[in-house]
């Protein structure tokens, strides 16, 4: 009955392909690697399917909720008695619903770069490492074992790290690659701590010891503190830092438009849809250790997320560079996210930010990885990323145009498209809870529909710019991702997630509740017009605002000078103000005293040596007054 | 099966060697009896598992015993556990790896070969020997190869750095011989047996506590010095970047290791009470060492550098794992040996391989290897992700295996120097992609010696079979972890005994 | 003249001997004179020998044999220095032992 072994096939046929389009890619043709791993994802995206159906449909419900099932547990590192990393398959519904989307994103993905990465030298690299990258989001969400997660963490971010930097020979391609990775390594380093802390007082890697609500964890993890705070606690914020690091959240939000130096299918794959959740992921996955033993934790991953949502979508009103925008977006999504879960409660209704959560994770996935594709077909067709070079796009790209318009109605939450729903159901679970979050979250949803469509209006509208060549369609191949994406992202909404996905694992029904999507709706629309009247014609009248609005334009279009800070504290302060000392400390310090030692052995013998004379008389003369000496003294010694 | 053929094998290898008349023949024979050497070391694993897996619980298997000096109660006692087999795999992998890298050393080739095998039969020996004697006899043997190999066959400040680093050892090993002979003169507690060096049988004694105060320091620093402890590591540098390829791996991969082993076999087993209360002293110093090597590392312009100042902080990570006192963390100490043998030595051979088509270590004068030389660069930047603990591959087993270990002992102060070592992994990574960034990606420089070649089979070879170890260490970590776990036990039961 | 000669004469002469030979030695910068002060010291011993001999254990002969050994060496002894000295003499044309100063430092 309840076997789903086959599941253990989704991640490892891609770990295969990885190795085999890794080792021999260079021997084939590019196209066959391509092949190769596009029909390896595939099957993995069937079987998810399948696991999918069979999971939510078939067996995964017991007594009328949905029940975690621990498909293998494989001991693969042992500590001791009680601690051990395991490698295994843990299916429950987020872990079912993230498989369904990374593979079919993943699929879309691959497809899409058949033609987009075409005739590009490094072509079966890249699928190499795109298939890296998938075996290692799904083993991160299949895990059994938070430490099984860090693993699969860390080779997430070394995969994205060598998909950024998938343009090699560029410098701000591998600048942006560093800074990706050493930012992420630094946001893991809080994560690898709070593992170390949650162990050292649950006893267990195990998620299911740890998220146990009746477990030995939850129980008795809460009575240790430190600096006023409980220890679990201090470890759900470190494991914060690591989520807040991969899943871009302010301050370390630095490394992700960078990120965008990467070929654009991949930042629509994991700089959109699938890694930069893993956070939100996380946190769920350790939802009730957060909300049991430590709601302090969670307040503050609402606040960060909301600030961080605001913050971002304020940049992206700014930035003219078509994929910045979008990274922005993204992160100000994944705020709303953050800020869902941050709010929710655990069980039934009270669990509605985390239903919410996950679904606008669902939804997000398709409509980003749909803007990030189409900006991808518009970047094919004309070969650059800025968008006061392109202008009424739509003459020459139909298809990508109306897909894109479909992607940003969803975003912004227009009616009937999936975005409405999930945010209307964060707005909803906000509002129960706090009042002054639900303010900032719709102050966003307005910013979010005004920028998206700042961008829409700029890119298809306004003035035709002189383009090097016509602008043409992308080929078919990446039309068809671009169209299924679209119907995805329409219709996701009308999903009844909360009869799949909750807090417990029990269903629920939501509604649409009037006294939100009203207003929301609301400020959409204005949103719009307002990005309508600015930008559908070419005129003057943004200029006028940017000038009015001044400083805070300028500094919102410098980001807000973090970049510049870090800068100060890597170069300036870390490098120049230990680095530096310390290296020069050892060379002249440490290893001079060690010299030092050589030196004075060396200065002494050469003073002594003068004893060594080579006048016969004279060591003679020593020898016969030492014997005296000795003679004296031997008779002194025997007459006292 | 008897021990001694790991002694036997590489003194004959020397003697066939001697009987060579050309480079061809000597190489052969060189490669011929490091390969037999390997062979062996996988041998004794694999029969080492078999009798452990058929009920042996002996602390030491295949152990013998040969006399030395009958009067002064010395004899040769050999015998391997679990931890003592690992490095053997290591030393037997690193030396036939050496071998094959020094392929084309032109100059006083036989003397050349002749010193490195003399110095793998120091370390074997070292790490069979059972007495405290014969230990630092090999210790010794290991050593005195070493000036020879820089001083004639190393570049740069040769001369320098050969005396330094020989000076440096030399003067720890005096220190550290007063520590043995210390233990030596205890070893008979009752006065009715003769005094010992047997470290099994010492182990039984309880030496008293004033006499461990005075020995402990000793010992951990003689045997500290060699594995980089701040602030006696600054012969590494110096002597890394000077040392000729096989030199640097074999001495970074196994001769520094020979530090940590000593550490924990002599000074944590034979003097847990002193090892208890003075651990801490040694605990900030390593501490230092493993941030203090990072940092170092960040601004290191040349290549050996680099790789000298990460092998501080990796090996002030053995020296800081071991001092943790417990189970977890000492196995971690074991697994960090290991793992950074093997990734240490892929970058010096790498490394090599580089200079000896770009013919500069400098990072400021390469860009764009990636081009020029695909297959080396690739190698490269798996040795920097296991460097910086990319799960899957070995780095990563070793240090989490630490880290969880060191977080074990409740108190603030083993926690926060366990925080203060974890945040080594971030600066870690600035390193590793500072120099991947630097010289393997980015544009290909102009300047560079046109007609640069990627590996040749030799080089291919070397690359492979330390790539494979590394990723198998990596990928299926348990049966190793295991092995040094079971053998743990008896040092930890001594230690944890007397908290 | 009734006084017989006793080993004090014997002893006080061996020592005058030795160390005029010692001074020599000490001072003379010739060395051939100090080879000759060598001798006078070596056949200082030599008379000790053979007045102990006498006068202690007059049954045995170990001192004689001694005094012959020391005369063969000191023998041997002046052919290898000599021999020395000359080729000093070819070296440096003269024969100071100040300037014979070769293996200092």
């Amino acid at each position: 009955m309840e076997n789903f072994y086959y599941t253990l096939i989704i991640p490892v046929i891609l770990f295969f392909t990885f190795v085999f389009t890794g080792l021999l890619g260079r021997k084939f043709k590019p196209l066959f690697s391509g092949m190769v791993c596009t029909a390896s994802i595939f099957i993995s995206t069937a079987l998810s399917w399948y696991t999918a159906y069979q999971y939510f449909f078939v067996q995964g419900k017991v007594d009328g909720a949905y029940k975690l099932i621990n498909v293998f547990n494989l001991e693969w590192l042992r500590f001791n008695e009680t601690l051990s990393i395991d490698i295994g398959i843990l299916l429950d519904p987020i872990s079912v619903m993230m498989l369904v989307v990374i593979t079919t994103v993943s699929l879309m993905v691959h497809l899409y770069s058949l033609g987009y990465m075409k005739g590009d030298p490094g072509f079966s690299r890249y699928y190499a490492f795109l298939s890296l990258f998938t075996f290692s989001m799904l083993g991160l969400v299949l895990s059994v074992n938070i430490f099984m997660t860090y693993m699969f963490w860390e080779l997430v971010g070394v995969s994205s790290y060598l998909l950024i930097g998938h343009y090699y020979d560029k410098p701000s391609a591998v600048s942006a690659s560093k800074k990706a990775f050493i930012v992420t390594r630094f946001a893991d380093l809080g994560f690898l701590i709070g593992i170390l802390l949650l162990s050292a007082y649950a006893g267990s890697f195990d998620f299911n010891e740890l998220t146990n609500p009746q477990g030995s964890a939850i129980l008795q993890s809460a009575s240790v503190t430190f600096m006023g705070l409980s220890a679990v606690t201090w470890a759900l914020i470190l494991i914060f830092i690591g989520c807040a690091g991969k899943s871009a959240m302010f301050p370390l939000h630095i490394w992700l438009p960078d990120a965008m130096e990467g070929p654009t299918p991949v930042s629509a794959l994991i700089h959109a849809a699938t890694m930069v959740v893993a956070g939100v992921y996380l946190i769920a996955r350790l939802f009730p250790l957060y909300i049991f033993t430590s709601p302090q934790a969670l307040e503050v991953v609402a606040y960060v997320g909301a600030f961080t949502s605001l913050f971002a979508a304020v940049i992206a009103c700014t930035q003219t560079d078509i994929k910045r925008v979008l990274a922005f977006s993204t992160i100000s999504q994944i705020g709303y996210m953050m800020v869902a879960l941050g709010v929710s409660g655990y069980g039934g209704e009270e669990g509605l930010g985390y239903m919410a959560s996950m679904f606008h994770l669902f939804t997000h996935a398709m409509f980003k990885a749909l803007l990030f594709l189409g900006a991808g077909s518009i970047i094919h067709a004309i070969h650059t990323n800025e968008i006061c070079d392109m202008g009424n796009l739509r003459k020459y790209m139909p298809v990508t145009h109306i897909t894109f318009l479909i992607a940003c109605l969803a975003i912004a939450g227009i009616p009937p498209l999936s975005g409405f729903f999930s945010k209307d159901e964060i707005l909803v679970a906000v509002i129960e809870k706090n009042f002054f979050l639900f303010i900032v979250q719709y102050i966003v949803a307005g910013l979010t529909a005004f920028y998206m469509f700042r961008l829409y209006f700029i890119v298809f509208w306004n003035k035709e710019k002189k383009y090097e060549h016509e602008p043409h369609e992308s080929p078919s191949i990446m039309l068809i991702t671009l169209v299924f994406l679209a119907v995805c992202s329409a219709v996701a909404g009308f999903i009844p997630f909360s009869e799949f996905v909750t807090s417990d694992g029990l269903p629920f029904v939501t509604h649409i509740h009037m006294k939100v999507a009203v207003p929301t709706v609301t400020l959409a629309v204005i949103g719009i017009l307002t990005a309508f009247f600015l930008y559908k014609k070419e005129s003057t009248s943004p200029d006028k605002i940017k000038n009015s609005l001044g400083l805070i334009y300028r500094s919102a279009y410098r980001k807000f000078y973090i970049d510049e800070v870090y800068m100060f504290v890597t170069k300036k302060i870390i490098f120049n103000m230990i680095s530096v000392p310390i290296a020069w400390f050892d060379r002249n310090v440490i290893d001079s005293s060690m010299n030092g030692i050589a030196a004075a052995t060396n200065f002494i013998s050469e003073k002594i040596k003068y004893l060594q004379s080579g006048q016969l008389q004279q060591y003679a003369f020593v020898m016969v007054a030492g014997m005296i000496l000795i003679f004296l003294l031997t008779v002194y010694l025997i007459t006292l | 099966m008897d021990l001694i053929f790991l002694i036997l094998i590489p003194v004959l290898t020397v003697f066939a060697i001697i009987l060579t008349d050309s480079k061809a023949q000597a190489r052969i024979a060189a490669v011929a009896g490091t390969g037999i050497q390997l062979m062996l070391s996988i041998y004794l694993v694999i029969l080492y598992l078999m009798e452990r897996s058929s009920g042996n619980i002996e602390q030491m298997l295949f152990s013998n015993k040969y006399v030395w000096f009958t009067s002064l109660n010395i004899y040769f006692s050999t015998g391997v556990d679990g931890i003592s087999v690992s490095l053997i795999l290591l030393t037997g992998i690193i030396t036939f790896t050496g071998v094959l890298a020094s392929w084309d050393v032109d100059y006083l080739y036989k003397e050349f070969f002749i010193s490195l095998i003399v110095l793998a039969t120091g370390v074997f020996g070292f790490f069979i020997s059972l007495d405290l004697f014969t230990m630092f006899l090999f210790y010794e043997l290991a050593v005195i190869p070493m000036y020879l190999l820089i001083g004639i066959w190393g570049s740069g400040k040769k001369e320098y750095s050969a005396m330094k680093l020989t000076l440096m050892l030399m003067g720890a090993s005096a220190i550290l011989l007063v520590g043995l002979l210390g233990i030596y003169s205890y070893s008979s507690p009752t006065g009715l047996t003769p005094l010992t060096f047997n470290i099994i049988e010492i182990a039984q004694i309880d030496i008293p506590i004033e006499a461990q105060r005075y020995f402990f320091p000793m010992i951990f620093i003689g045997f500290g010095v060699l594995g980089a402890l701040f602030p006696f590591h600054t012969w590494s540098p110096d002597g890394h970047a000077s040392a000729p390829t096989a030199v640097s791996m074999l001495h970074a991969g196994v001769l520094m290791k020979m530090g940590g082993y000593g550490c924990l076999r002599v000074a944590m087993y034979l003097l847990p009470e002193a090892a208890n209360e003075m651990a801490w002293i040694f605990i900030i110093l390593t501490s230092i060492s493993i941030v203090y090597g990072a940092f170092g590392a960040i601004v290191q312009k040349d290549l050996k550098y680099i790789n000298a100042y990460s092998s501080v902080s990796h090996c002030g990570l053995v020296l800081f794992a071991v001092l943790m006192s417990n189970e977890i963390a000492m196995n971690g100490a074991v697994l960090q040996m290991i793992s950074h043998g093997l990734m240490t030595a892929l970058f010096f051979a790498l490394i090599g391989m580089i200079y000896g088509r770009t013919h500069t270590r400098d990072i400021r004068n390469m860009s764009g290897l990636m081009k020029m030389m695909p297959f080396l660069a690739v190698c490269y930047m798996i040795a920097g992700f296991a460097s910086l603990g990319l799960p899957g591959l070995s780095g990563f087993v070793a240090e989490m295996t630490i880290f969880v270990g060191a977080f074990q002992n409740a108190d603030l102060f083993h926690r926060g120097v366990t925080v203060l070592a974890c945040s080594s992994i971030v600066i870690t990574a600035v390193y590793i992609l500072r120099v991947v960034a630097k010289i393997l990606l980015g544009p290909a420089d102009k300047s560079m010696p046109a007609g640069m070649t990627d590996a040749v089979w030799n080089e291919k070879a070397v690359t492979v079979i330390l790539i494979i170890a590394i990723a198998g260490m990596g990928l299926a970590p348990l049966w190793l972890s295991d092995m040094i776990l079971n053998s743990l036990e008896p040092v930890v039961q001594k230690l944890t005994l007397l908290k | 003249m009734t006084e017989v000669v006793g080993i004090q004469h014997f002893m006080v002469l061996s020592t005058l001997m030795f160390f005029i030979g010692v001074y020599g030695f000490l001072t003379r910068k010739n060395l051939i004179t100090i080879l000759l002060s060598i001798e006078l010291i070596l056949n200082s011993v030599n008379i000790n020998f053979v007045a102990f001999n006498k006068y202690l254990y007059p049954e045995n002969l170990g001192g004689h044999f001694f005094a012959m050994f020391v005369i063969a060496v000191a023998a041997t002894e002046v052919a290898v220095a000599i021999a020395i000295i000359i080729s000093l003499y070819r070296k440096l044309k003269m024969i100071d032992v100040e300037n014979v100063n070769e293996m200092k430092y």
